[in-house]
């Protein structure tokens, strides 16, 4: 692997950047913009992105351009772009960053994917708690109007794009595509039942495109310095380009990490974020959000790329990467996370409301020392009967934390019920309840 | 009424999308400044601003965790309480508030001056434990940074060590030339 340079990082990195838009082109900001608009047809942008190999930077890892290319051809009508500013995945805070220290690469990021769908109109969905980061937005979205980059008519070439900062209000299931579709609706973020997909029937029923914001910001790049260029960068073909990847937890460093795909998680945590932060040595490590399963030292040498850690039976997800030393608590972890996802779960399927009410009910019982033998067998019976059983993924997410919890650290469960066993002996009895 | 007060940015707001309904939020959040929450007779006056009925601005509301259907204090904080900042101490920041303001999760201070409310992750897992106090972030909290904090809400009605612009690790402490790979 070459060396490389930070990407979406790099105008920030040096000193005295501020973001404004002079700052911004600079740096050759908005090139892109003049390079494409009027010269390049929409089809062929899309043609460069899916060459570039560009894949979702949100969670699931879709390649990019194959979601534009899924809008129908002939529709006329409008059509709509939301980039997904909803950063909520626990361990992911990459987002924020790109808003609040270089908003104008993500705006050029949007026209750009505006132009290549045909949408005039685009929605950044930013969590209602990024107060900062929505007045950065709105700031910059303010400059790149007065400068004819958004609006009407951009540049003279006739193309339109207007872009509206719309806040959420605290849900993390609004991060969901079609949930952050309902919500922007003005209703309560309930995913959709897919199909049909938002490619076809999305905001207000018309085609849309939902991107993450780190997704966008790669689009300028590509459009100056061409997909044969990105491409090549990180662990081609299937995982092209950087990740901004989020260290959190017990390292010496914690912090955003721009490096190209493919890289080991040893490397990421002990060159980039500096290794453990004490003599206690790694004990798990969770590689991408707090969807992805835990995975164990034995891991550290997985290459972080989509299909490596995949194998590994985790996943790459949102790029957020928690490490945990010597001395936590597996079982205590995993119930901080389930007590996430019952907060979340947003009460559409039965499976997850209900199955995540049982699991931390069952999880806290365990954790508190009045755990029973068979309290196990409940939590993988609910778990599998809530993976697969519901309309969005969350359901996939919540059980995550358990079930690998429970493969790896499974003594430490059993540890802690005999502990409630015992404890129990010696508990006062009723008259009569023994023999 | 807000439509008396705010006509000008309601329509402002309305003029961003082609169907109504998608206002509810940013109208929520206007009725929320105005009175601290959201009082029902303003739930009432949204609903007849976009032609919904009061219901459905109802079942909208009480979704959110940021829209607020109760009094809170004046300075709202809101500490993560998930796994990351769990690691690094957020347990810590609640047993703080309550010795220190004398509240527990949801409780707020007899002058209501300060509202505590746990919350799930609000992305700065890097930089924990942390906290949010209205609008803005505090991070990489210590106890001698939380009581100046406080003292400062107190005193000024905001605090200097509410975070800027975010970068983590610091742009300083970032060598800028430095090849990564």
């Amino acid at each position: 692997m070459g060396q490389h340079e930070p990407i979406l990082l790099k105008n920030m990195s040096h000193p005295g950047y501020t973001g404004s838009l002079a700052d911004y082109e600079r740096t050759g900001g908005y090139q892109a913009v003049k390079k494409v608009m009027g010269k390049v047809s929409p089809a062929e942008v899309t043609q460069l992105v899916i060459k570039s190999g560009l894949r979702g930077r949100g969670g699931a890892g879709f390649p990019t351009g194959v979601k534009w290319g899924f809008l129908p051809k002939d529709y006329q009508g409008l059509r709509y772009l939301c980039c997904n500013a909803d950063e909520s995945e626990p361990g992911t805070f990459k987002d924020r960053q790109l808003i609040e220290r270089d908003p104008h690469q993500i705006l050029e990021g949007i026209v750009l994917a505006c132009y290549a769908i045909a949408a005039e109109t685009a929605y950044i969905y930013i969590r209602g708690e990024f107060v900062l980061g929505a007045r950065i937005l709105e700031k910059a979205i303010g400059e790149a109007r007065r400068a004819g980059y958004i609006g009407k008519n951009i540049l003279g070439t006739g193309v339109t794009v207007d872009i509206w900062v719309h806040r959420g209000a605290g849900a993390y299931i609004c991060g969901e595509e079609t949930a952050l579709l309902e919500s922007l609706e003005g209703k309560r973020g309930l995913p959709r039942v897919k199909p049909p997909f938002p490619a076809t029937h999305g905001l207000y029923n018309k085609p849309t495109v939902v991107n993450n914001v780190e997704t966008l910001a790669n689009l300028p790049h590509i459009i100056n310095r061409g997909p044969e260029w990105f491409a090549a960068i990180g662990s081609p073909p299937k995982s092209t380009g950087t990740r901004i990847f989020c260290v959190s937890g017990h390292v010496k460093r914690p912090g955003n990490y721009e490096v190209p795909m493919g890289i080991t998680f040893r490397e990421l945590i002990y060159e980039h974020a500096g290794g453990m932060r004490s003599e206690k040595p790694l004990k798990a490590f969770i590689p991408g959000g707090a969807s992805a399963p835990f995975l164990t030292p034995d891991h550290l040498d997985v290459k972080m790329d989509f299909e490596s850690v995949a194998a590994a039976g985790s996943m790459l997800g949102s790029g957020g990467v928690t490490v945990m030393e010597e001395g936590t608590s597996m079982v205590w972890a995993a119930l901080r996370l389930m007590e996430f996802f019952y907060h979340e779960s947003c009460g559409k399927c039965s499976p997850c409301r209900e199955g995540s009410s049982w699991l931390v009910q069952t999880m806290r019982r365990i954790v508190n020392k009045r755990g029973r033998a068979q309290d196990l067998e409940t939590l993988t019976d609910l778990c599998k009967n809530i993976a697969g059983r519901t309309v969005c993924a969350f359901g996939d997410a919540e059980v995550a934390p358990i079930m690998s919890t429970l493969k790896h650290w499974r003594p430490e469960y059993i540890a802690l019920i005999h502990e409630a066993e015992a404890a129990n002996l010696l508990r006062p009895q009723p008259v009569g309840a023994r023999g | 009424m807000l439509r008396d007060k705010y006509q000008e940015e309601i329509d402002e707001i309305l003029s961003r999308y082609p169907v109504r309904r998608s206002a509810l939020i940013p109208l929520l959040y206007l009725a929320q400044r105005e009175h601290g929450y959201i009082t029902e007779a303003s739930m009432t006056e949204i609903a007849s601003l976009l032609k919904l009925t009061p219901p459905q601005v109802y079942e909208t509301a009480t979704f959110y965790t940021m829209l607020n259907l109760k009094q809170v204090g004046k300075f709202h904080i809101q500490v993560c309480k998930s796994l990351m900042c769990a690691l690094v101490g957020s347990d810590t920041v609640v047993a703080w508030i309550k010795s220190k303001l004398g509240i527990g999760p949801g409780e707020t201070t007899a002058d209501g001056v300060f509202t505590l409310t746990l919350v799930e992750c609000l992305a700065a897992c890097g930089t924990g434990p942390m906290m949010q106090i209205n609008d803005d972030y505090y991070e990489c909290l210590t106890e001698d940074k939380f009581d100046r904090i406080v003292a400062d809400l107190t005193a000024t009605g905001s605090s200097a060590l509410k975070s800027g612009p975010f970068m983590w690790p610091e742009p300083l402490a970032m060598k800028s030339e430095r090849p990564i790979g």
